[in-house]
């Protein structure tokens, strides 16, 4: 891979800088701001994520590193060369598409050999790594078939062998599984990240399914209305969760609002708990606190009691809604046995602090 | 009915094109094959030659010029695309004799491009552009563009988009791009408007007749003299039943070449095998 001569805007050493540096994009469409001020940085190896909602403006940053968008401000540095000066076609990246795009007129092995014929490979040396890259994802076999007689795993596959075989410093994927049936999906997930590690590429997945973030990629930032607004580990994320909406967007929390106090959090109707934050006192604030954080126990120990009013076994575990009274939505609460607690039953539980987060509430 | 409609005249011309001339028109039923014999003379061979020639030029001029048009109106905004349609079917709507009589101003020797061309002083003698070959190429040209132009507009425009930003992605110039995936992929539309050009433009009798003078007999004004001036119906039958079976084989050469760009050379050998 070839990197094209253009002045790096600031002189860097690899090893230091990061491979992907996004600084302060904007981007609008007319009057619409899909991107506000992103800034964040990859490093060389990485699998990384852009989660969020549909319209958070997760594509708009991917179709800009792409080229096939142009941020209305800010830069987007590869190596330290400013990406957004070069047509889409000179960019260094490659991309999958969410539709795979392969061409429907070409055979599996055109297709693979496309972006190689564009950068004027020698035709044995094309052929050689279109066969390896085949061989990779298994598609050997089907090198003459046309798309349309693959199945959708098959088209999956040819499509990231065609981004890959380029071998390029950064692969975009755009939601990469989200055509795919549950179960070819989970086979995905597990073959993308193996597949990462044996290429030696950096990933930068854009998806919806926070499952499919959490359990394929190294660091994740969650976007939500054209902002960042958190960037962590999948562990992170779940457990210090930045704001209420990621607490609310990344598995399953249950939030109570309220006000922060000097050493915590009041939440009206059940009490002050002591988690420590950097909220200043009297604002408005969100306890969020994960099922398996919520224990059952007796009368002595309890907080609170409530009514059980709904059991969902999940086969390992069960979830417990408790219904609390003074509390608009029933607490779910994680346990590990089977009939622990049934429909009806008076339960008394707490809040293992030390796990729960306090998040300011912008909408209280 | 739709049977009726469209097999009636076709086996009524087979049957016709078998018989022969009665003395004074009409038709006697006396089964030869003297209407086939006829069509290998010279001076038909000729005419069919001239109208698969005119044909030709008229079909190619059409695809130079009607795909830059079509590849532009896809490029156009919604709001712009549907004026820039409606600017290229709107010809269709007037009456074709009255058009044709415009192209006879415009050509004459005292006409428009004459009188404008003397005006600027570029010329001195009028140019004879009216009654020539090229008069009636022209004519047919304007007449049948529409006709290129729409086929290979909605082949243009259901392309998927992400397609040319997938090649782009992968390192193809914008020349690349349109060779490699936007022109092979239009291809099918590019067959069927040659189809639609050719065939009515070997067989259109009045423009050779308007603009050519009479002097460019074309397939079609031989078949509408057999019928209405020699009234020699069977061999006029022979004659338009060439030009039907060139249509019927052009059409399932569109249509094999169409399948093949998406099935591939693969599903010919299974289906052959079949």
């Amino acid at each position: 891979m070839t990197i094209p001569a253009v002045t790096p805007v600031t002189p860097v050493t690899r090893s230091a800088a990061p491979l992907l540096d996004i600084q302060g994009v904007n981007h609008s469409y007319g009057s619409v701001a899909a991107l506000k001020d992103i800034s964040l940085s990859i490093a060389d190896n990485e699998f990384f994520a852009l989660l969020g909602p549909s319209g958070c403006g997760k594509t708009t940053l991917l179709r800009s590193i792409a080229g096939f968008e142009t941020p209305t401000h800010g830069a987007i540095l590869l190596d330290g060369v400013d990406l957004t000066t070069l047509p889409a076609h000179k960019r260094p990246v490659n991309m999958m598409f969410q539709s795979y795009a392969l061409f429907p007129h070409m055979s599996v092995e055109k297709n693979v050999a496309y972006g190689l014929e564009s950068e004027g490979v020698p035709r044995a040396e094309s052929r050689r790594r279109v066969g390896e890259i085949l061989e990779i994802v298994g598609l050997t076999d089907m090198a003459q078939r046309r798309p349309a007689k693959l199945s959708g795993g098959q088209r999956q596959r040819v499509a990231l062998a065609r981004a890959i075989v380029k071998r390029p410093r950064l692969l975009l994927l755009d939601e990469p599984l989200s055509a795919l049936d549950r179960k070819v999906r989970a086979e995905m997930q597990l073959e993308l990240k193996r597949m990462q590690h044996e290429v030696g590429m950096t990933f930068v997945v854009v998806t919806h399914d926070q499952e499919e973030a959490m359990s394929m990629a190294d660091r994740i930032a969650v976007l939500n209305q054209g902002r960042v607004e958190q960037l962590d580990t999948p562990l992170g994320l779940y457990s210090r969760p930045a704001t209420r909406f990621v607490a609310s967007f990344i598995g399953s929390a249950n939030l109570f609002d309220g006000r922060a106090t000097t050493d915590g959090i009041d939440v009206p109707g059940l009490g002050t708990f002591a988690v420590p934050s950097e909220l200043p006192s009297g604002s408005s604030a969100t306890l969020v606190v994960r099922p398996e954080d919520v224990v059952l126990v007796g009368p002595s120990e309890a907080t609170m009691s409530g009514i059980v009013v709904d059991t969902f076994f999940l086969g390992g575990s069960s979830t417990v809604s408790i219904e609390v009274p003074g509390q608009e939505h029933p607490i779910n609460c994680t346990v590990h046995a089977a009939n622990v607690a049934s429909y009806g039953d008076r339960v008394g539980l707490k809040f293992d602090l030390p796990r729960c987060v306090v998040v300011a509430n912008p909408g209280g | 009915m739709l049977l009726v409609f469209v097999l009636a005249p076709l086996v009524l011309i087979l049957g016709y094109s078998f018989f022969q001339r009665g003395r004074f028109g009409g038709v006697v039923f006396n089964f030869s094959f003297d209407n086939f014999a006829r069509l290998i003379d010279p001076l038909y061979v000729n005419v069919i030659m001239t109208s698969v020639g005119m044909g030709l030029v008229v079909t190619i001029l059409a695809l130079a010029l009607g795909y830059p048009t079509a590849l532009a109106i896809v490029r156009l905004s919604p709001k712009w695309r549907t004026i820039a349609l409606v600017a290229v079917l709107l010809p269709f709507w007037t009456n074709f004799l009255v058009r044709t009589y415009a192209w006879i101003l415009l050509l004459n020797n005292a006409g428009w491009i004459n009188q404008a061309l003397q005006g600027m002083g570029v010329i001195h003698e009028p140019l004879t552009m009216l009654y020539t070959p090229q008069a009636v190429a022209i004519g047919l040209l304007y007449m049948y563009l529409p006709l290129m132009i729409l086929p290979l507009y909605s082949s243009l425009a259901s392309q998927d988009a992400q397609l040319v930003e997938a090649a782009t992605n992968l390192g193809a110039s914008p020349w690349r791009v349109f060779r490699t995936v936007t022109f092979p992929m239009s291809i099918p539309g590019v067959l069927t408007g040659c189809v639609f050009v050719f065939v009515p433009a070997m067989s259109n009798f009045v423009i050779p007749e308007l603009l050519g003078g009479g002097k460019t007999v074309l397939i079609g004004n031989l078949i509408r003299d057999q019928f209405l001036k020699a009234r020699d119906w069977p061999f006029g039958a022979a004659l338009a039943l060439v030009l039907t079976l060139l249509l019927i084989a052009l059409l399932v050469a569109q249509q094999r070449a169409s399948k093949r760009l998406t099935d591939g050379p693969e599903e010919r050998k299974v289906s052959s095998r079949a």
